[in-house]
Parts: C-alpha cells; sequence; structure tokens
C-alpha cells in the first residue's frame, strides 16, 4: 500500500526527520489560510500517487495567499497524470542549496533492509541507478545488529557531504530505518532530501510503501488507504479476498494461483488474445467467491469472452463448477465462456457443467482453452461444436 | 534418489489441528508421506488423522519422542515465523513453509537466522515439496506427479501442478518437484535448488519455473551457466504482465523498470537454456 507524500511525511515527523511546515487541505480557501498562517511563499502541491508529478504540473509555487488559493483551485479541479486530486498539501516554500536522494528499501536478492544514498536528488533513483551507479551509496543492514551509527556517517562521507552537517545527516537516517521498522516499510524514500539557504537539512518530499501482509498489525496505518490508489474494481477485488489487475483488453480471466494467473494471460497474449485482466481466485475457491469474481470481469467494459481456467489441488473442480453454473444464472452474461477444469474432482465438475444446461465451451488444456477463447471472438469458435 | 525429501524423511506438521494442517495431513498420509507427530501448543496428548499420529505442545517434545526431521509449517501468518524459529531451535534441519501472507521484515528476520544456523527453510508461500513416489510434504496434488528423473523448481503453486502434469501426461517423470514460494523473501532461492539437482545422480534434468520480480531467474541463469552440466528448460511466468502492479504473489512485480519476463528470458536464452514461450510448450523443449 502507497502511502500520500503527507502521510509519509507524518510518519517521517514522529521519527524525528525535519519536514517543512504545511498542512494538507481539501479546498481552495483552506490552502489560503494555511498559506497566510505560514507566510508566503507556498508550494502548493497535489498528492497523488504517481512519480514525475512536478514536471506533469502537480506542483506549483505560490508568492501570495490569493495565489496559494487560485492555484489550489485549480490543482483540486485537475489531474495529473490521470489522476484526481482530492487534496493539496500546502507548506512553506524551501530555499534550496543542494537536492540529494535518502531511501531505505528491501533488497530481495540480499535479504536484508539496505539504506541508499545519492547526491543526485529530485530525480528518479532508477534512474540514477542506470546512468550513473556510482553515485549511489549502499549500507545493507544486519538485522540482528541494526543500523550502525558508522554505517550513516559512511553514507554521509561517501555522498561527498560538507561535514558539519553529518551529524544531522546520521540523525535523519537512524529516523528514516526507524519509520521504516516501525511501520512495515517495503521503501521509504526522502527525494530530495534538501540542504537550504540556512544549512539546514529538510524531507522536502516523501515516499512510503508499506507491506501489505503487515497491516494487521497496524490497523492505523490500514486506515490511511485512500481513493486513488485502487480503481472501484480493484478495491472491490480486495474487499473480497480477490487478487485482480486490469489490463485492458476483451478476454476476461478467472484462474486459481497467482502463477497459473499468470501464465494464462501470457498464454493467451501468445495465441494473438488480449487478456482483459489477471485474476487470481485463490485457493479452495468457494462457489461464493466464483460468482463474485464472475461479476467482477463481467462488470468491466469491453469484454467479449471469458476465460476458466482451474487447476484443482486443494480447490475442489465440483465446487467450482456449482459456483460457475450459480453465477451464470444471475448474471445471464451475453459473452461466450471457456471453462477448462483439471484436477481434484475434475470429473464431477464436468458433469455439473453439462447437466446446468448453460452454454459453455470446454477446453482439456490451458492452450487449448487459450485458442478457443481467442478463435470465438474471430467467429470460428462456435463452428467447433464444443458447447457442453 | 531425490533431494530434500524422501521415504526416510519423518515429518513432523506444526500447525497440525487447523482446518488445513489437518485436511493436508491426511492427504499427506494417504501418499504414503511418514507422518510421525503433530505440534499444535495446548493440543498435546492428542492423536489425530484416524489416531495415527500423535499430537505435542512443543516441537522439542515431539522431536525428543519420534526422531523427526523435517517440518512443514501450516501455522497461520502472525505467529508462522516463530513456528518456524521452534522448529530451528528444536534441531530441526529442513523445514517447509506453506502459510501466505508473512510480513517480509519477519522473514528478514527468520532468514538471517537460519542461515547463521544452517537450517534449511523451503518458502514461505509456497507449495512444497513432492519427491514422486517416495514423500509429499505440502499441498502439491500428489497424483499429479510421476516418478522418474527430471526435477521441477518454481516460484508458484498451481502453475506447479499445471507444468508438473504436463510432464506426467507426456511420461517424463520428476525426482523431486519444490515450489520455492511467491514471497519476495524466501528461504531458498533457485540457485541453491539448482545445486542440488545438479548433485543429485538420479536427475538428469531441471525444469525451471520463474516469474517477474526480483532478480533470482538472472542469477540462476548465471549459476547454469557456471555450474550445471544438466540441462534446464525454463519458462518465466508474467510477460503480459504491466509494470508496478503486483500479480497476485508478493514477489511478483515489476519495479524501477526491473524484474521484467523479458530481462528473465533473455538471461536464460543468453546462457543456452531453453525457454517456453507457455507452460503447454515445456514437454516438446527437454531433450
Amino acid at each position: 500500500m502507497k502511502l500520500h507524500e503527507y502521510q509519509s511525511k507524518s510518519i517521517f515527523a514522529l521519527h524525528g526527520i525535519p519536514v517543512p511546515p504545511g498542512r494538507v487541505v481539501t479546498a481552495p480557501g483552506e490552502a489560503r489560510r494555511v498559506a497566510e498562517d505560514l507566510g508566503a511563499p507556498v508550494a502548493v502541491k497535489a498528492q497523488v500517487l504517481v512519480g514525475g508529478r512536478g514536471k506533469a504540473g502537480g506542483i506549483q509555487l505560490a508568492g501570495t495567499p490569493d495565489e496559494a488559493e487560485k492555484v489550489a483551485a485549480a490543482l483540486l479541479k485537475a489531474e495529473v497524470k490521470g489522476l484526481p486530486v482530492h487534496h493539496v498539501l500546502v507548506e512553506a516554500a524551501a530555499d534550496i542549496r543542494q537536492e540529494m536522494y535518502l531511501g531505505i528499501a528491501v533488497d530481495r536478492n540480499l535479504r536484508r533492509v539496505t539504506v541508499m544514498a545519492s547526491t543526485e536528488g529530485g530525480v528518479e533513483i532508477e534512474q540514477v541507478a542506470r546512468d550513473n551507479p556510482q553515485a549511489i551509496k549502499r549500507a545493507v543492514i544486519d538485522p540482528s545488529l541494526g543500523l550502525g551509527s558508522d554505517q550513516a556517517l559512511t553514507l554521509a562521507r561517501g555522498i561527498g557531504l560538507a561535514d558539519d552537517l553529518y551529524a544531522a545527516f546520521s540523525d535523519i537516517v537512524r529516523g528514516l530505518h526507524e519509520a521504516f521498522l516501525a511501520c512495515d516499510g517495503l521503501l521509504a524514500e526522502i527525494n530530495p532530501l534538501v540542504v537550504t539557504g540556512a544549512g539546514d537539512l529538510v524531507a522536502l518530499d516523501g515516499k512510503v510503501v508499506l507491506d501489505d501482509n503487515a497491516l494487521f498489525r497496524h490497523p492505523a496505518l490500514a486506515q490511511m488507504r485512500g481513493a486513488g490508489e485502487e480503481t472501484p474494481a480493484e478495491r472491490r477485488a480486495r474487499e473480497a479476498g480477490l487478487s485482480y489487475v486490469y489490463l485492458g483488453g476483451d478476454i476476461g480471466c478467472m484462474v486459481n494461483g497467482a502463477g497459473l494467473a499468470m501464465a494464462t494471460i501470457d498464454t493467451i497474449s501468445f495465441f494473438g488474445g488480449a487478456p482483459a485482466n489477471f485474476l487470481d481466485v485463490g485457493g479452495g475457491a468457494r462457489a461464493e467467491r466464483v460468482e463474485q469474481a464472475l461479476r467482477l470481469i463481467l462488470g468491466e467494459r469491453g469484454i467479449r469472452v471469458v476465460l476458466i481456467n482451474i487447476f484443482g489441488g486443494i480447490t475442489r473442480c465440483d465446487e467450482v463448477a456449482r459456483g460457475i453454473v450459480a453465477a451464470l444464472r444471475t448474471l445471464e452474461p451475453s459473452v461466450p465462456m471457456v471453462v477448462r477444469l483439471v484436477g481434484t474432482n475434475e470429473k464431477q465438475g464436468r458433469a455439473i457443467l453439462d447437466a446446468s444446461g448453460q452454454r459453455l465451451i470446454v477446453a482439456d488444456t490451458l492452450v487449448e482453452a487459450a485458442q478457443k477463447a481467442v478463435s470465438v471472438m474471430q467467429g470460428d469458435g462456435v463452428a467447433n461444436g464444443d458447447f457442453g | 534418489m531425490a533431494i530434500l525429501v524422501d521415504r526416510n524423511t519423518r515429518l513432523l506438521v506444526q500447525g497440525i489441528t487447523g482446518h488445513e494442517g489437518e485436511f493436508h495431513c491426511r492427504q499427506m498420509v494417504a501418499y504414503g508421506t511418514q507422518i510421525v507427530a503433530g505440534v499444535t501448543p495446548g493440543k498435546g496428548g492428542q492423536c489425530v488423522c484416524a489416531g495415527q499420529v500423535p499430537v505435542f505442545d512443543t516441537v522439542e517434545d515431539a522431536v525428543t519422542a519420534t526422531g523427526a526431521n523435517a517440518s512443514i509449517v501450516y501455522v497461520p501468518a502472525p505467529s508462522a515465523p516463530d513456528a518456524i524459529l521452534e522448529a530451528a531451535d528444536a534441531g530441526i534441519p529442513l523445514i517447509v513453509c506453506v502459510t501466505e501472507g508473512i510480513p517480509i521484515h519477519d522473514m528478514i528476520r527468520v532468514c538471517a537466522r537460519l542461515a547463521r544456523e544452517g537450517v534449511r527453510l523451503i518458502g514461505p508461500n509456497c507449495p512444497g515439496v513432492l519427491s514422486p513416489g517416495q514423500a509429499n510434504v505440502g499441498i502439491i496434488p500428489g497424483r499429479v506427479g510421476m516418478p522418474g528423473l527430471v526435477g521441477v523448481v518454481s516460484r508458484s503453486g498451481t502453475l506447479t501442478y499445471e507444468v508438473i502434469h504436463a510432464l506426467t501426461r507426456r511420461g517424463i517423470g520428476q525426482s523431486t518437484c519444490v515450489g520455492i514460494g511467491g514471497d519476495p523473501v524466501i528461504g531458498t532461492t533457485f540457485v541453491e535448488v539448482l545445486e542440488m539437482f545438479e548433485r543429485d545422480p538420479l536427475t538428469e534434468g531441471v525444469v525451471l519455473i520463474g516469474e517477474i520480480g526480483g532478480g533470482d531467474e538472472e542469477r540462476a541463469a548465471q549459476f547454469i551457466a557456471e555450474r550445471m552440466t544438466k540441462p534446464v528448460t525454463a519458462f518465466v511466468a508474467g510477460r503480459a504482465a504491466p509494470p508496478d502492479k503486483r500479480m497476485g504473489h508478493a514477489g511478483a512485480i515489476i519495479e524501477g523498470g526491473s524484474g521484467g519476463a523479458a530481462e528473465k528470458v533473455a538471461a536464460f536464452e543468453a546462457v543456452g537454456v531453453q525457454v517456453a514461450a507457455h507452460p503447454g510448450q515445456i514437454p516438446d523443449l527437454i531433450v
């Protein structure tokens, strides 16, 4: 789960990281009041979960409270990279002398938390990693020892920071590491971390990604999930316990298991089809879940055929077949359905489909299912006479 | 022969009285796996699985009484890290964790501990290990496999069954099938399993099923180039996956422009590994 800048900064502040004074608002009039309180100039920043917000016009400077109100009004009506703006953060404009990058993430390959620092702030760190990897200094943290103060100093020296900033920088590294562990983060980034004209270090932007698997122990953080991170369909899927990603094509997919779901969309693409979605209906899928999944798929625009691919292990094919039949009776879809059921209780599952009187195109293998789904749209699938 | 588990495996089931644990315990026993004990704190003294498997309160008690030498963990995510560590503390050398949804920071701590102590962890978020005809440790439907000479290693669950099934249908048997898990931080990686298959005298070739996210496939390709003498056939799931979207598995995500399928396929092809375009092609590519 991604947090907005203002949410990330509130976590940073709790762990002693200096952030510019400011407040998040939802109305232009409030933006004016914040600007009055802070004293102009201010930065008005659209809170959207997308990179490259500044370049897309999502961050504006305002010299007066009047201007802050005007800019906020415009941003709150605008879209930034296709995303609606529900909140803007109004904060004191910083006097920037130098921009740096400080981030902390899990290095999957090392199975360790890694702190990264670079003097090339304000640009995406992935870009720096590609163009100038030497500019990024890293400190790998031993989970049993934690972050050593020597590691923070080595980073400061490594990026060529002025000596008089070592102490402040170390405090920020320590705070960021503490925040990262405290909220079960996957990523915490300050980009840019700036040196101001007065020689202070300030976190000018913030980005935190939380581990969804750990939200059970962070109820307050779990509530920070706002509109805008997910499409309505993705939200319904999450609430139903389904793993769903919209892909935009016309072949709806329902599969059990994430790897098999990916392989199914790969196979459809290989045979020239355009998958509409990734959907993992989960292990042991019960009839009710199957129905929710089908409802979700059929609710997207432009679906012309649905492919159901189930490999029964814990999941029983008869249970899934009952779910499919129940869902079809309720939803009465107008598009053809290709069904492939294999594994635990597959014979019973097939018998249930056959007896249902529903028009289904049955397939034995994944390849056959994908080919049938693709060809049925080209108009020659019906000729196969494979209706069950 | 096989790797990791065989007919000498004396298996302990952690979380045996839970819904999942009990169900899969019956399946594993029916397959012929030697299950010697179960553990659920507070339920010691019971017997489950038609009275065949004694339950203990702690792993230590179970190991002392039964000589268990491997453990399978079905404990729910909030307690699974402690269950793994408890098994390690009791001297179990091989732990397989099926549990999905364990926080990544818990796994970082657990993996660091186990690595120091030389304990082998498979998973978490994995379907387990099947050595056809010998032992089934996990949730892989045993009847999809058949004994043979091809090793299978995969980050996935049902996709692994799909591939084993496709192999079996074509008469290609398996020495051992290992699901290493779909999380970003896992106990055992492709490289370590490839190394075991390379050493196993009765494994003649390997099928590797990777997916988007991380760099484990790229390191496997490097290992294959430098150290493997046996042929490897690969499939990488997620060629059609968009960037920055988690595809179900916590670890299946293309982030910051890396971890995409194209790079992984290229890494394999560069070292002479045949890569299937879809799972149905895998049996055709095995020589």
